[in-house]
């Protein structure tokens, strides 16, 4: 327990301004995230859970507070920095898959690890991934003719491929029916504990949550 | 990886894709033809001042180089020209303009004949009668004429004695007293054609004449063929200008419009090519070189194009354009259409540049 959080979070706010209004989507939120952790975090909708996976995923500036992010602080980074933490550090995992629709399986994880400045060969161990999720045979279809689980299972492949240090998934499993949820749920369980990836996920869903160490509870942009 | 995503792209859209490319090929057409129609017309224009056969060229002032002017100068000259040193010969000629590019010449059988050896009749034969006319095969091909037919010229009706290979003076020739009369310009010349005894001081006689006949227009053949080019003729540069730019004003506006749909509607894949780590490079990266593939295709479509209208011209239109194949402009016009192309992308780039990432992975 002396290694330092792979995500510390303190006193982060955030408030959208909306015109006139000014949203406090986040108000003071504390959080400590342990390498190799599989953590969700679970809260009614509006309570703040999206606003921070954007954050803490540097898609969004914070308003104050510190984030440090496997050991960089992203108070005031610039977008170009945010940009490459995106390339290097964090992977996503979100609700609407979000592939590349013109692309095949493969090409949507290869031009993220085009992107990422790697070779575009999949090493074994991302070989073994790819087994693990069931996808091998799957790899020449277009998005469209792939199931909802399959489709988040390349999505969950496209944010591994560059060994980010933490996956950041929110409601992966939202789009889902039962079966394929508890699947898609069972896998990256699987991947937490074979790959040790650090995973936060984010769901309003009690059940999908239990598969995670650790359940954190959010309501009103707080953590309780 | 790259190109595989701009091809997927261009693939998915097809008929904006091929619009597009359609477009820009247009565009590249228009400016190839009007320089290929400007050096085909020029071209021909100095091929039959040289079938004239003559050593040096005599106009009066204040006349230009293609300009189609009337008769200015007093048939008496000719006469006075060839007591010069040197000049052997003079022919004096008149040139009444017609519609377009077209002119008709009046001139003295005999005297061109002594010059040049004369026409070669391909049908029928020689100016006899006042009234008689012969044209050129191109000529007789785009009015579709015969011999014996009857054609009205500057009001006035002709009757079709002789069709002429093309090449030497003019497309329409008359007897110049008949041309002189019709056109109220009774003993008047436009032009004279001049014969020196060696071809050799043609520049020297021109030296000479050009001090003595102050003023007016003299040139070596070979001097006034060089002259018949683009950059010389002020009108036609300017047109070209105004084509050029007209060309790259479309391709802009075609290119905008296509890349702003493009970028509008591929909203949420530029929010995930963001997300997952593309830098704002790689998002211009991605649209100047769809658009860039996109106007070297319209260009490779331009260019065929071009063949067509060249095709076109030679067979409804033979003898008032000529439309050459001028290479050193494929490169020029291509150079045009990526220009307009890319200015059309910025905006649309920009656009995508600066879309929030969050708003667009939402985005329906
Ligand atoms: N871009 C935005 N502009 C303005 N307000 C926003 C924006 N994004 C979120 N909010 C507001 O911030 C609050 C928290 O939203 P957030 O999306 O983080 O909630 P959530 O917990 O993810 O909810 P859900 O479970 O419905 O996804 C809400 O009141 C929401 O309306
Ligand atoms: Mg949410």
């Amino acid at each position: 327990m002396s290694e330092p959080p792979i995500i510390k979070v303190r006193s982060l706010t955030k408030t959208y301004q909306v015109g006139e209004v000014a949203v406090h989507a986040l108000r003071g939120v504390d959080l400590d995230i342990r390498k190799g952790e599989f953590a969700a975090i679970i809260g009614a909708s509006g309570s703040g859970k999206s606003t921070l996976f954007h954050i803490l995923g540097g898609l969004t500036p914070m308003t104050t507070g510190t984030v440090q992010l496997n050991g960089r602080d992203m108070a005031g980074m610039t977008n170009a920095e945010r940009t490459e933490l995106r390339k290097t550090t964090v992977g996503f995992v979100f609700q609407k898959y979000n592939l590349l629709p013109t692309l095949s399986a493969e090409d949507n994880i290869r031009i993220v690890q085009y992107i990422g400045g790697r070779d575009t060969v999949f090493d074994p161990a991302f070989q073994e991934i790819l087994k693990l999720l069931g996808i091998t045979d799957r790899m020449k279809h277009k998005p469209r003719a792939l199931s909802g689980g399959q489709q988040q299972r390349v999505a969950i492949a496209r944010g591994l491929v560059n060994s980010p240090a933490i996956l950041l998934a929110d409601e992966p499993t939202g789009n889902l029916d039962s079966e394929n949820s508890a699947a898609v749920l069972k896998l990256i369980k699987d991947l937490n504990r074979r790959l040790g990836q650090t995973i936060l996920m984010i769901t309003h869903d009690a059940d999908a949550a239990s598969y995670a160490d650790r359940i954190v509870k959010m309501r009103d942009g707080r953590i309780v | 990886m790259l190109n595989k995503l701009i091809f997927a792209n261009l693939g998915h859209r097809p008929v904006r894709t091929l619009l597009s490319v359609l477009a820009i090929a247009v565009e590249v057409t228009m400016i190839l033809t009007l320089v290929g129609v400007s050096h085909g017309t020029l071209d021909q224009s100095a091929q039959r001042a040289r079938g004239v056969g003559a050593d040096i060229w005599f106009r009066p002032p204040g006349s230009s180089a293609i300009g189609l002017s009337s008769a200015p100068m007093s048939d008496k000259i000719p006469a006075l020209l060839m007591k010069e040193p040197h000049v052997t010969f003079a022919m004096g000629t008149m040139v009444q303009p017609l519609s377009g590019f077209d002119a008709m010449t009046g001139l003295d059988l005999d005297d061109f004949r002594r010059l040049n050896g004369g026409f070669h009749y391909l049908k029928g034969g020689p100016l006899v009668n006042d009234n008689d006319v012969v044209v050129d095969e191109y000529y007789a091909q785009q009015k579709k004429l015969h011999v014996g037919d009857t054609l009205n010229l500057v009001n006035h009706d002709w009757k079709l004695v002789g069709i002429i290979e093309s090449g030497k003076l003019s497309r329409i020739c008359v007897k110049l007293p008949m041309l002189q009369t019709l056109t109220g310009n009774p003993g008047h010349l436009s032009q004279i054609f001049l014969k020196v005894d060696d071809p050799k001081d043609a520049q020297s006689v021109v030296d000479a004449l050009r001090v003595k006949y102050h003023g007016y227009q003299i040139y070596t053949m070979e001097e006034f063929t060089s002259m018949l080019s683009i950059s010389n003729v002020g009108m036609l540069k300017s047109f070209i200008g105004v084509v050029i730019g007209v060309a790259v004003i479309v391709g802009f506006i075609v290119v905008f419009m296509a890349m702003y749909t493009a970028v509008l509607e591929r909203t949420r894949e530029i929010g995930i090519l963001k997300a997952v780590g593309g830098s704002s490079g790689l998002i211009l990266n991605i649209l100047f070189r769809e658009t860039l593939l996109l106007a070297l295709l319209g260009s490779v479509v331009g260019i065929l194009l071009t063949y067509g209208t060249q095709w076109l011209m030679k067979h409804a239109v033979p003898a008032s354009l000529v439309q050459e194949t001028v290479y050193g402009w494929w490169p020029i016009a291509t150079g045009i259409a990526v220009v307009g192309a890319l200015l059309g992308a910025i905006v649309p780039g920009i656009k995508a540049v600066k879309q929030d990432v969050t708003e667009a992975l939402s985005y329906e």
